[in-house]
């Protein structure tokens, strides 16, 4: 007994009905290599998602339809998913200001309401 | 200019291409891993609009029907494709090696056509020509690696490449309309893009760690370029145009 299917791929792959299934081992695959994408010359190269690979060059290959192909792209990064080295969740307190920080943060320093001063001054004559 | 010539050149790359792109669309789903069923789609849905842009040539200099009709209502016997492209998709080994023989082939082609005095053709051929780039990429590297990964992977690429390679020699068929396609600076010859195709692969091959096997005749495989074709052809293209045949005219 085979497979039957409407799709005649299927029939003809002969596949047995009766299948053996076994349970794949533990990282029985390609490891995986994360894309930084860059929409165009200059601009910052983007991380939008991994590819299993067996080496860098297969990993471009591959990264180049999955990730480029539904939008403009100038160059591709692959990175060893293995060779990022990141921070652990249980330290996220440390990107916790104690005290008022807002100052640093990268929207800059409210002057609106300085120039604003200055106008009026300059307005009222002085 | 002999216009007959022009419009055999164009559906003979057309029909390539069009049979090539539903065959390894066939992959489609049951590929190796994920990345690779999806870039092996990709490239065979970009050979079908290769095919395409051919076929509207032939509606808007041949006066051909719409490319649809062209593409999916004819019987085998008035296809022009080569033999290579018709076989059955085989194991993995015998596609990847199909797509190394006939991509570099269509690089090599294409390269020449754009260079051409028909300008439609030459200019088509030209934007073409950057997509197949990635594809010629990717057969390579695939190749390249196979070739040179573990004695079973070389065995397997050696063995289709052994059957394959005599069979390739039909994308290059002479056909009656070589001389004048020359004349008229269409396409370089049949004979010349052959060679340079030998050359390219003898230099891919010897990369990748496989051996040329020894072609005593090159014409077995001849006859696609006439409309003699494989067995596999007609039950292809039955497939191919099934739900097409429901209604011809239904709008997509």
């Amino acid at each position: 007994m085979k497979i039957e299917s409407l799709d005649p791929r299927i029939s003809r792959a002969d596949i047995p009905a009766e299948n053996e299934y076994s349970i794949k081992r533990d990282l029985d695959q390609f490891e995986t290599y994360e894309v930084f994408h860059q929409k165009s010359r200059g601009t910052h190269h983007t991380h939008v998602g991994s590819v299993h690979a067996p080496n860098a060059d297969l990993a471009l290959l591959f990264a180049k339809e999955q990730y480029a192909r539904r939008m403009k792209c100038v160059n591709l990064w692959v990175v060893r998913t293995a060779n990022i080295h990141a921070t652990s969740y249980d330290d996220a307190d440390m990107f916790e200001p104690a005290t008022d920080k807002t100052y640093r943060e990268a929207f800059g320093y409210k002057n609106k309401h300085l120039i604003q001063q200055y106008k009026e001054a300059q307005e009222a004559g002085h | 200019m002999n216009n007959e010539a022009i419009k055999d050149l164009i559906f003979r790359i057309a029909d390539d291409e069009l049979v090539m792109g539903h065959r390894n669309g066939e992959w489609t789903g049951l590929g190796p891993i994920i990345e690779e069923d999806i870039a092996f789609s990709s490239m065979a849905q970009d050979e079908i609009g290769h095919a395409q842009a051919f076929f509207i040539l032939l509606q808007e200099h041949f006066g051909q029907g719409h490319p649809d009709q062209v593409a999916f209502t004819r019987s085998a016997d008035t296809f022009r494709c080569a033999q290579l492209v018709e076989y059955p998709i085989g194991d993995y080994a015998f596609s990847l090696v199909r797509h190394v023989l006939y991509d570099t082939a269509e690089s090599i082609r294409l390269e020449a056509l754009s260079r051409g005095s028909f300008r439609p053709l030459a200019e088509l051929a030209k934007k073409l020509h950057r997509e197949e780039r990635y594809h010629f990429m990717h057969a390579q590297t695939w190749f390249r690696q196979l070739g040179n990964a573990t004695e079973e992977a070389n065995q397997r690429i050696q063995a289709a490449f052994d059957q394959l390679y005599p069979i390739a020699f039909s994308l290059f068929e002479p056909t009656a309309f070589d001389a004048a396609l020359v004349a008229d600076d269409i396409q370089p010859s049949e004979a010349e893009l052959e060679a340079k195709w030998v050359a390219m692969i003898a230099e891919i091959a010897s990369l990748s760690s496989i051996s040329i096997p020894n072609v005593a005749d090159k014409t077995i495989h001849y006859g696609g370029r006439s409309g003699m074709h494989t067995i596999h052809l007609d039950s292809m293209l039955k497939e191919m145009d099934e739900v097409f045949a429901i209604d011809t005219q239904a709008v997509w």
